[in-house]
């Protein structure tokens, strides 16, 4: 329990990516880095990923981890960063969206690159 | 992210260091900027750094454009404290919600039967006289103070202390009555009314609050209410 609520920090993203990398884990880390409107986690907010596709953290609130989750998975596997755009007005990009009215934007890049 | 970048921005972090990570969205290159320097990969103007460290100052990660594509600038700031002066029955839930909320907490009581007789999971406890202990912590504008002792021996000290710091927020327990009377020992040290009016008493918001838990929680609420400009700043 105490776990998972530290995860929630900012502070200690970074120090759980630092401990799966030390485990041998390939990891990747997404951040929020634009919104616009009422988007649920503000500029900054970060998710660490594993090469399994575990997760700590948030960009969301739960909308968007699960397609977040997937191209870090995939920046694991290739070594390319890239630029994540979500939001209901852009739904030809991606199938999910913000529920909330919101758009954000998000980073994803492998650490260790 | 390199590997050396991120263990430079890592030990910057551990140190308490005021930090930001630029990041070119388009190519992925980045860049360390602290109040002093930078380091990395990515080639920016003088003036980016410039711009970098000026949101250091304001702790607000931003963004802005160059010819080579979008600079993401992420400030990591060390986490805001919370000053807890008297380690009474309020002082724990007030320190767990504290840590929950992200706050670095320390609760400071010189009367060691206090201090030590409580559970304080992940909390600096001080042993230290109010005003030296706070002293000693060199409160800032991300700083939070709050006194729980109703003692004037302990409590006066530290809002004497505290009024002289640019905390962000300071709150005294205790009734309207000794409120009152505080404020007149703190005026006869020589604080100004203007000065006396940054401290919130009787402190928190009024939600009716009679448990420790619940004081704590309308004490947490004025807190957050006061550093996210928060309609309520009772």
């Amino acid at each position: 329990m105490s776990e998972s609520l530290s995860e929630t920090t900012p502070h200690d993203i970074l120090a759980t990516a630092a401990a799966w990398r030390g485990a041998g884990r390939g990891v990747a880390l997404a951040t929020v880095v634009t919104t616009w409107g009422s988007s649920p986690r503000p500029v900054g907010s970060q998710l660490v990923v594993d090469d399994t596709g575990r997760f700590a953290g948030s960009v969301s609130g739960g909308c968007i981890e699960g397609a977040v989750i997937r191209e870090a998975v995939d920046a694991i596997a290739t070594g390319r960063p890239r630029l994540l755009d979500f939001g209901v007005t852009n739904e030809q990009a991606w199938e999910v969206g913000l529920a909330c009215g919101g758009k954000v934007q998000v980073f994803v890049e492998r650490l260790g690159s | 992210m390199k590997s050396a970048v991120f263990d430079r921005l890592q030990a910057l972090r551990s140190a308490a260091t005021p930090v930001a990570l630029l990041t070119n969205l388009r190519s992925g290159q980045q860049l360390i900027v602290t109040a002093t320097g930078s380091e990395g990969d990515l080639c920016l103007d003088v003036d980016m750094i410039h711009a970098a460290q000026e949101a250091i100052r304001t702790d607000e990660s931003t963004s802005f454009e160059t010819p080579a594509g979008r600079i993401f600038v992420h400030v990591f700031a060390p986490p805001p404290r919370l000053v807890i002066v008297g380690a009474v029955h309020i002082a724990e839930p007030l320190a767990r919600m504290g840590a929950l909320a992200g706050y670095g907490v320390t609760i400071v009581d010189p009367r060691r039967a206090f201090a030590g007789s409580q559970g304080f999971r992940d909390v600096t406890v001080s042993g230290d006289w109010p005003d030296e202990a706070l002293e000693a912590l060199v409160p800032d504008m991300r700083t939070a103070i709050v006194t729980l002792t109703h003692d004037p021996k302990l409590d006066d000290p530290a809002l004497d202390t505290a009024l002289k710091s640019p905390a962000f927020y300071i709150g005294a327990l205790g009734s309207r009555k000794t409120h009152a009377a505080r404020l007149g020992r703190l005026a006869a040290l020589g604080h100004e009314q203007t000065a006396l009016s940054r401290i919130h008493g009787p402190v928190g918001l009024d939600i009716g609050a009679l448990s420790p838990a619940e004081i704590a929680l309308s004490i947490m609420a004025q807190i957050t209410a006061v550093r996210r400009g928060g309609a309520t700043r009772a």
